[in-house]
């Protein structure tokens, strides 16, 4: 700090052999302070939950026996995923052939591609009839919420699969804007080619 | 050097931290959940939450910040729908609980500890099978307990939990007509180029 001569009292003349009063600096020594600042900033950044927990919606039908009230699938617009171990997805479109002819595999990350051509075929192959305009009016009067009416994908995860895996299926129905879904337990035949088709890759 | 803008800087994220922090509740279990691009909020109080971790065993918490006598109607409604013959001090003990893994034969044992050394505890689960299991009469007590008001049915599943056990848990569920539910997820960003993603881009 400057000091000016002569100005205020620290100019004060004192007379000889007095001796100027020490000054003292005001300046603190800031570095433990600062150290314990980091730590708290370590401590809350590890500490923290920065992303809260989400809830995913997931609604089941009631269990039924009679014939008359299940949901009808056009096989012409039913996708099947099937989930096994290890991450695997297998689908097939429509009805699962004898022969297997039509099961596929896929993956995480292929499965997508497969969700969105089967859905734009389902909608070029529309047909308009009665049940439309009542889609429209749900819709806001949007014409094209009736197209990917016969759309329904069937998941099917087997005793493999983890939940992780049924979760991602799940939401790859969000993902994709798939508004007809259900979760369904596998058949025997099914298992049967899934177990296979693993035993042939290897898993 | 002047370090006193860095210190500044330090600071103002150190409030931040401070303010922002919410700290986990405390966890028995550790459970990873999966991802999903749900953004829908957890319900925090008024909620059954069924946890199921990475070895399958199944956990069942009832959430209820306000009324605790939500507590003692749940124990007592297994009390005596199982014959469990829980003395009160048992029953109290439940309030303080936080969750459950074990099944009827041993729920005497786990109320007999106090409840910060449940924690330690290793619980074998609640049993659950394709007919619900004893998490039936569980989730029959709490939604009798709630009758009346709302309630949210949430699952929280380990990534590597199997899918049977899973399949177990909505049994026990749907045993008691609850179809709805809540699975709880970490978020994630749609992925670019998705009919999701171009909708929530037009949502803003």
């Amino acid at each position: 700090m400057s000091q000016i001569e002569g100005g205020g009292d620290e100019g004060h003349k004192k007379g000889p052999g007095v001796k100027k009063a020490k000054k003292l600096s005001t300046r603190v020594d800031m570095t433990p302070m600062v150290d314990l600042g980091f730590l708290l900033i370590t401590f809350f950044i590890f500490t923290t939950t920065m992303s809260s927990p989400k809830a995913m919606n997931l609604n089941m039908p009631k269990d039924t026996k009679n014939q008359d009230e299940l949901n009808k699938a056009k096989e012409s617009g039913a996708l099947t995923i099937m989930i096994g171990k290890d991450n695997g997805v297998y689908y097939y479109e429509g009805q699962l052939l004898p022969d297997g002819s039509n099961f596929k595999s896929a993956t995480f990350s292929t499965i997508r591609e497969e969700i969105i051509n089967k859905k734009k075929d389902v909608m070029k192959s529309h047909v308009h009839d009665g049940s439309c305009p009542e889609i429209w009016a749900k819709n806001n009067g949007d014409k094209t919420s009736c197209l990917d009416r016969d759309f329904v994908v069937v998941i099917k995860p087997d005793q493999d699969a983890t939940y992780k895996n049924t979760v991602d299926i799940l939401d790859e129905m969000t993902i994709n804007n798939v508004k007809r879904y259900a979760m369904v337990d596998i058949t025997p035949q099914e298992y049967q080619v899934v177990q296979a088709t693993e035993k042939n890759s290897g898993k | 050097m002047d370090m006193t803008p860095f210190v500044d800087v330090a600071f103002l994220i150190l409030t931040f931290f401070i303010m922002a922090t919410k700290f986990k509740p405390p966890e028995p279990v550790e459970i990873t959940t999966p991802k999903s691009v749900s953004t829908t909020e957890l319900p925090e109080s008024n909620a059954v939450l069924v946890t199921i971790d990475k070895e399958g065993k199944v956990y069942f918490t009832v959430l209820s910040e306000k009324n605790q006598g939500i507590f003692d109607d749940v124990i007592n409604s297994v009390n005596t729908s199982r014959n469990l013959g829980l003395t009160s001090a048992e029953k109290l003990n439940y309030r303080k609980t936080y969750m459950v893994g074990v099944g009827f034969g041993q729920l005497k044992q786990v109320l007999d500890m106090p409840a910060d050394k449940q924690k330690d505890l290793k619980q074998p689960g609640i049993p659950v099978d394709t007919t619900g299991g004893d998490l039936t009469y569980w989730i029959q007590a709490a939604k009798a307990a709630f009758a009346g008001q709302s309630l949210k049915y949430m699952i929280k599943g380990d990534n590597s939990s199997k899918y049977p056990v899973f399949k177990d848990v909505i049994e026990g569920f749907k045993k008691n007509d609850v179809y709805k539910y809540n699975l709880i997820t970490s978020p994630e960003d749609a992925p670019a180029g998705t009919e999701l993603y171009t909708q929530r881009r037009k949502a803003g």
